[in-house]
């Protein structure tokens, strides 16, 4: 329980308008706990967070990072997953560059109804922050 | 930089305070860089609240307003409106979302989601410092709309819209509108019957010129967004010729072998594979069941009109506003519940009303005579365990006014109601007290000492604590068992799945907002009304309909709608052009130009959709979206982080 004063990993969530922010508040409404140190920030597309951004992050403190991906339901077209895919890639490269282990940057696809599956990322990233000595 | 900050703390009633500390998170950020001024508020979504923003922003000359509440999708534009009417452009306002994202996601700990509430408003101020003002963009909405579900609701949204002259494509799964009502006798509070509604409804359909109707529809993909919904709709053939000669036909149905449960008289009866409608379903023209069709050709040989040479239609429409109104399943029992399955004379209300239909002077069940009914309440609704845990609504009135029915048509009949608390809200409950009139015996129990029904000496006894009679034991001897089953949400619901409409806790269809919003869902575009969107009785869903018709109207009334101004922009300084954006961009949005002595990528405005796919992929980071720039999120990162 967070509430016993666990300490619980920095997450920063880059989420989009359309698709996973409304997975995100259903599963708030849902009253599917995860970690209250995940942070969302949306934008309209996954594909397009930028790598500076990331790094940013990590720079400033954050533990782990999650993109939730539109995936297929990109209203952008269909190349959302392709392309989130390569910045996740590229990041990846920077951030062993960096010596900042590559495993905190992790993506998956979050629908507009996948609240469960973004809380399952969510504790699972989490876990793995933990058990990694990463904070 | 914005300078003169206000921000607002929204109590949202106890939804936020009662989980995080509201004035502790007021006092963390009232001394943020550029706040002016830092409230809290019992709702500030209330009218008394708005005025005060206004005469605050006016007042203090506000340059940025952060309001701190539920999400986004709820209330950005109403307070994006409220700085509008202070004369502030409404992107210098920013949300943060509080309650799904902090107080109702971490309500298992306060002190979790009071710190986290206090780093997402601290970044809304970090946003809201960089906010430029910007004017919205216009992009065509095609001025029609698609209705999913030939029920009332769904008829009667088609009707609706049409009024308001806009062209609309009807869709119904079945061969036969009309829905659940079809399938009622007589209603309450008006005493039509199902088949008096459809038919007027059905009658009034028709003879609009702008609206078609497609049955046995299905809509199999759906690709755009709002103003701008491509559906892809497969229709299924009838194999059977309009124009058919009705003598022949009824010979083609006598000599057709096939035997299947009929589904609108929720299986009590069977029917053939080729079939004709009930009187109150239509259109009136009937159908080959062709997934229990044997094709022995019997019908081919008796009735000329039977023609399995029709094929599947695959048609493609395009709308700006798609209108949900796909209904409901009733539950059922599971096997041994309440003796369901297990004695032959328990069965569910929605098959008793069509017997009651079907019955001709004596109520007469499997060839005995029907005089004593129990009806045991709120089977698969208000369950401790389960999912349905929600009350299904109309199941209280329909029990009684059946019951009610039942005793005016047949003679010596006794009604025995085993109820856990009778809900025959608002005008509903003058049935109750006709009923309580006629004689009917009331018994209760709690929702932990359930009634029991057995057999003993080839009787059906149903034995109830009666909590009315201080937990007497009463039992009755039933010649028929009535479940009062409920709502629940439709078994196939692969359509929603298309649209990604949400769902909530009981599984029906989700709006933003029960009382605020209550048509709308998060997909932009999509509403929602009658029974898919959660148990309702026929007057609230025609309620439910005619307001997702006036709000999908909305979408496409005007033939254009206003987008975020947000679009990409290049740094003409920083580009060395590569023409990698270029590659990125899905909607040809970019181009080369030169400009002075360098080629450098320039955006069309109008074209570009804002998705932000050019950002990454730029080698010189040359691309920023408007309000989405580096400093934007970076100054959202640092604040989220310290």
């Amino acid at each position: 329980m967070a509430g016993m004063n666990i300490k619980s990993a920095k997450i920063l969530v880059f989420s989009t308008e359309k698709i996973s922010d409304p997975a995100i508040d259903m599963a708030g409404l849902l009253k599917l706990y995860y970690p209250p140190t995940v942070y969302t920030i949306s934008i309209p597309c996954s594909s397009g967070v930028k790598s500076r951004w990331i790094l940013h992050a990590f720079e400033k403190g954050f533990d782990g990072v999650f993109i939730a991906a539109d995936g297929s339901d990109c209203p952008y077209g269909e190349s959302c997953t392709e392309k989130t895919g390569k910045i996740v890639s590229r990041t990846h490269e920077l951030m062993k560059q960096k010596n900042i282990e590559p495993a905190r940057l992790r993506m998956a696809a979050i629908c507009s109804v996948c609240s469960e599956s973004f809380v399952k990322q969510m504790k699972s990233l989490n876990e793995y922050l933990l058990k990694n000595s990463i904070i | 930089m914005n300078k003169k900050i206000g921000v607002y703390l929204c109590h949202c009633g106890g939804n936020i305070s009662d989980y995080v500390d509201v004035e502790k998170v007021r006092k963390s950020i009232e001394n943020e860089e550029g706040v002016f001024l830092a409230k809290t508020t019992m709702f500030a979504c209330g009218d008394a609240n708005q005025k005060e923003m206004v005469d605050d922003i006016k007042k203090n000359e506000l340059d940025g307003v952060v309001v701190a509440s539920c999400s986004p999708k709820l209330h950005l534009m109403t307070f994006r409106a409220v700085t509008e009417r202070a004369d502030l452009n409404k992107y210098h306002y920013v949300h943060a979302n509080i309650r799904e994202q902090a107080s109702w996601a971490h309500s298992d700990d306060k002190a979790g989601a009071t710190e986290k509430a206090i780093h997402i408003v601290k970044s809304a101020i970090a946003k809201v410092r960089l906010a430029e003002s910007l004017n919205p963009f216009k992009i065509p909405s095609k001025k029609a709309v698609a209705i999913i579900g030939g029920g009332v609701a769904g008829m009667r949204a088609a009707i609706e819209l049409s009024n308001m002259g806009c062209p609309v494509t009807l869709i119904e799964r079945e061969h036969f509108i009309g829905g659940r009502v079809a399938q009622w006798d007589v209603l309450f509070t008006t005493n039509e019957t199902g088949k008096e509604l459809v038919t007027k409804l059905y009658n009034d359909l028709v003879k609009r010129d702008n609206i078609t109707l497609f049955t046995g529809a299905e809509v199999i993909s759906n690709k755009g967004c709002i103003g701008d919904f491509k559906l892809k709709i497969k229709i299924a053939p009838r194999y059977i010729n309009e124009q058919c000669n009705q003598g022949n036909l009824q010979k083609a149905i006598n000599a057709c072998p096939v035997d299947v449960p009929d589904e609108f008289n929720f299986n009590i009866t069977n029917r053939k594979a080729i079939y004709h409608n009930f009187p109150s379903e239509y259109p009136q023209y009937p159908v080959i069941d062709i997934k229990h069709c044997t094709r022995c050709g019997e019908c081919e040989k008796i009735c000329e009109s039977v023609d399995f040479n029709q094929k599947e239609e695959i048609i493609e429409i395009q709308v700006g506003s798609v209108l949900m109104a796909t209904g409901f399943d009733s539950y059922t029992p599971a096997d041994g519940e309440f003796g369901y399955n297990r004695f032959d004379n328990v069965i569910t209300l929605p098959q008793f009303k069509r017997i009651i239909e079907l019955s001709d002077k004596k109520l007469i069940f499997k060839g005995k005579e029907v005089k004593n009914i129990a009806y045991i309440y709120c089977v698969g609704s208000r369950q401790i365990e389960g999912e349905n845990k929600y009350c299904s609504r109309y199941c209280c009135t329909s029990a009684i006014y059946s019951a009610i029915q039942t005793k005016k048509i047949f003679d010596n009949i006794y009604n025995y109601h085993f109820t856990r608390g009778i809900r025959t809200y608002g005008k509903q409950e003058v049935l109750y007290g006709e009923s309580l009139k006629d004689g009917d015996i009331y018994l209760q129990s709690y929702e932990n000492d359930p009634p029991v029904v057995f057999r003993e000496h080839d009787k059906t006894i149903v034995k109830i604590n009666d909590i009315l009679t201080a937990k007497r034991e009463m039992s009755v001897e039933a010649d028929l068992v009535v479940l009062v089953t409920g709502m629940v949400p439709r078994a196939d619901n692969s359509v929603a799945s298309l649209f990604k409409i949400p769902k909530g806790r009981d599984k029906f269809f989700n709006e933003i907002h029960m009382k605020l919003r209550p048509v709308e869902t998060v997909i932009d575009g999509i509403t929602i009304c009658g029974a898919c969107q959660g148990p309702k009785n026929i007057m609230e869903s025609v309620n439910s309909a005619l307001s997702a018709a006036a709000k999908s109207f909305s979408y496409v009334s005007k033939g254009e709608l206003e987008l975020e101004p947000i679009i990409a922009q290049i740094d003409k300084d920083l580009c060395t052009w590569c023409g990698a954006c270029i590659e990125a961009c899905p909607f040809d949005a970019i181009k080369m130009e030169k400009q002075d002595t360098k080629d450098i990528a320039v955006i069309n405005n109008s074209v570009c959709k804002g998705c932000g796919m050019c950002l990454p992929v730029c080698p010189t980071d040359a691309i920023n979206l408007i309000a989405y720039s580096n400093s934007e999120i970076e100054s959202m990162i640092d604040a989220l982080a310290g």
